[in-house]
């Protein structure tokens, strides 16, 4: 179990709404391995949101026990949830999500911002290396606003390895993309996974997305209906 | 997060919206500068006063007669007319006082002075050599009269500028007659200019003459009106004061349950009187301008409540790759700081600069205090902490997930 990167059992979350309780997740049980590029499925209202929420450590479950990298998430503070993310996760988001009038080496660097450990100098070779892995090194001075949508996605792709998390959290992140360009930046996925061997979990409601990743986790009604590698 | 990084964020994310940042900064430079120009101007005319004052003489002493009578009911007497002061009073303050260095009896009088066809009504202060030195009053022509004039009673007199240029156009009046009141008198000297007094009175329309002649020639009364005397330096008028009135009530014959016949009045008190008085201006006028500050923080409160509304989502992407509520709080109060201190060093420099322009064109005295521009920087970065700090709150507060969706 040490050498998982996520290992969730029986994870419920909750919500009250006024009266009601929502039941969003109702026992989700997987583990992720080192190297495994998931994609986690489902339609709107399968407890998809939740549970990326819950793996991005943005949110807590309200039972069970969700490990990350050997850390036991439910237990933190919500400020040792901002150094866990700031550490170990790298997000990517649908709308990108990057500073505007803000460089794209700039925004790489951010992350590294929250991290007192970091001296300014290794900040920015570590974001020009991350920009070059995702083949942006002649692009660093670059603004947002000077940049098509799959060269801004990339830039946010280099922000989430900038920190050299354990695993890559990304969220629709082709969603405001056109279909060639989805097809890039899903192979520039497969290439981080397959050749630098980054963990990648990937959640969508695309089917063909879905294709391009190792295994498949089906969620609906906030249960795991269908886990499967491709 | 370290310090350096936070300010570097902070100027970068003022840099992004300079326009609004500079028109947020303007209540605050506006603010300051109007603290320091009114503050200025409040202390020059405090100074402006204070040197007046002191230009009658900063260690002058004034003794007037006062009434220790009440008739009926309560009711004072009148202490015009009152003749408690003599020449006695002189020769004992001369013989006992230890803090004093000159005193001088004064009796006046108005009239008209006359020269040839020219008169003009004037005062004639009849005095002992000695209160040249007591008003510090040098002579611009001419001589002074002496104690064997005053011994005399001789018809001598020193002029005031207003008196020469209103009955001698353009003549030499020193070793002319002139009359006042149909009494001859020679002039012997001519007074420097010394201009208005605090009061606005001008003290160069005068005709001085020795106290006797005064006395005997135009008032004919025994007594003296006012007496004159010099502390030994401006420190030592309160203890002049006391002695002087130990002095007086002696030769006065005054049983101890009587009150004072006289009063003593130095110029020290009257500095006081009159720096009060524009301190309470000079406070008033910077209670206006601190309310423009104040005013200029609501707006910066105001614009930084719409700036983390505007960048919830910067403020949800910041959380989500591992900015605690501590980093966002000092992002967005240390935004409110720039802000605020930067108004307030561009306040500062308007502030001296207005200053500066109406003492040139509108020839009021100013003075920039230190003080001042100290207390308005102070006043400034608190302003920043105290409203910045619930907008940065707020934005430290957002919960991740929501600010990320936020739209």
């Amino acid at each position: 179990m040490t050498n998982k990167i996520l290992s969730i059992q029986n994870l419920k979350r909750e919500f009250r709404m006024g009266a009601e309780t929502v039941r969003a997740l109702k026992g989700v049980s997987f583990d992720v391995e080192p190297g495994e590029f998931v994609t986690i499925m489902g339609s709107s209202g399968s407890g998809k949101t939740t549970m990326l929420n819950i793996l991005g450590c943005l949110d807590k479950p309200s039972d069970g026990i969700y490990l990350l990298d050997g850390v036991d998430v439910g237990k933190l503070s919500r400020n040792e949830l901002a150094v866990l993310r700031n550490h170990k996760i790298g997000f990517v988001f649908q709308a990108y999500n990057l500073l505007a009038r803000t460089s794209a080496l700039e925004n790489v660097e951010l992350p590294l911002l929250y991290n007192a450990a970091i001296s300014s100098r290794l900040r920015r070779e570590r974001a020009v290396k991350a920009l070059q892995a995702v083949k942006l090194g002649d692009r660093l001075d670059h603004l947002p606003n000077q940049l098509s949508g799959g060269q801004q996605q990339r830039v946010a792709i280099a922000r989430a390895l900038v920190n050299e998390p354990v695993m890559i959290l990304a969220d629709e992140a082709t969603g405001n993309l056109d279909t060639r360009t989805s097809y890039e930046i899903m192979a520039l996925f497969q290439e981080l996974n397959q050749q630098q061997g980054k963990t990648i979990v990937f959640v969508t409601h695309e089917p063909d997305i879905a294709a391009f990743s190792s295994r498949t986790i089906t969620l609906k009604d906030g249960k795991v209906i269908r886990d499967h590698r491709n | 997060m370290k310090l350096f990084n936070l300010i570097r964020i902070a100027w970068k994310a003022l840099q992004r919206n300079k326009l609004r940042a500079f028109l947020t900064m303007l209540g605050i430079i506006i603010g300051v500068a109007a603290v320091i120009a009114m503050v200025a101007i409040g202390q020059g005319s405090k100074q402006s006063i204070q040197d007046q004052l002191s230009s009658m003489g900063s260690n002058m002493i004034t003794i007037r007669p006062s009434s220790n009578q009440t008739v009926g009911g309560g009711a004072r007497l009148d202490a015009s007319g009152l003749q408690s002061l003599t020449l006695e009073d002189i020769k004992a303050i001369q013989k006992q006082a230890t803090y004093i260095t000159a005193v001088s009896p004064a009796v006046q009088s108005r009239g008209q002075v006359i020269n040839g066809a020219s008169n003009w009504p004037t005062t004639i202060q009849g005095v002992s050599p000695d209160y040249l030195n007591i008003r510090n009053w040098p002579l611009k022509d001419g001589i002074a009269f002496t104690q064997e004039d005053v011994n005399a009673a001789d018809k001598v007199c020193l002029i005031g500028q207003t008196v020469v240029d209103n009955i001698f156009a353009g003549e030499d009046p020193v070793g002319k007659i002139i009359r006042f009141n149909k009494i001859p008198f020679k002039v012997i000297g001519v007074l420097a200019e010394k201009g208005e007094n605090a009061f606005g009175q001008d003290q160069d329309d005068i005709v001085i003459a020795p106290y006797t002649t005064v006395q005997k020639r135009i008032l004919a009364i025994p007594y003296i009106q006012n007496i004159y005397a010099s502390a030994i330096d401006e420190n030592s008028s309160a203890q002049a004061t006391a002695e002087i009135t130990g002095i007086l009530r002696a030769s006065h014959k005054l049983k101890a349950t009587d009150e004072d016949d006289f009063m003593v009045r130095t110029q020290a008190e009257l500095i006081n009187t009159f720096s009060s008085t524009s301190q309470l201006l000079t406070v008033l006028l910077a209670a206006i301008a601190g309310i423009s500050l104040v005013v200029g923080g609501i707006g910066i409160m105001n614009i930084m409540y719409v700036s983390v509304t505007e960048r919830t989502k910067e403020i949800g992407l910041r959380m989500s790759i591992g900015a605690r509520g501590m980093d966002i709080l000092f992002q967005f109060l240390i935004e409110a700081i720039l802000i605020s201190i930067t108004g307030g060093i561009i306040g500062v420099i308007l502030g001296i600069s207005a200053s500066r322009l109406v003492t040139f064109f509108l020839s009021w005295p100013t003075l920039v205090s230190q003080s001042s521009i100290m207390l308005s920087f102070m006043v400034c970065a608190v302003t920043g902490v105290f409203f910045g700090y619930y907008p940065a709150q707020k934005a430290s507060r957002l919960d991740p997930i929501e600010a990320l969706r936020y739209e």
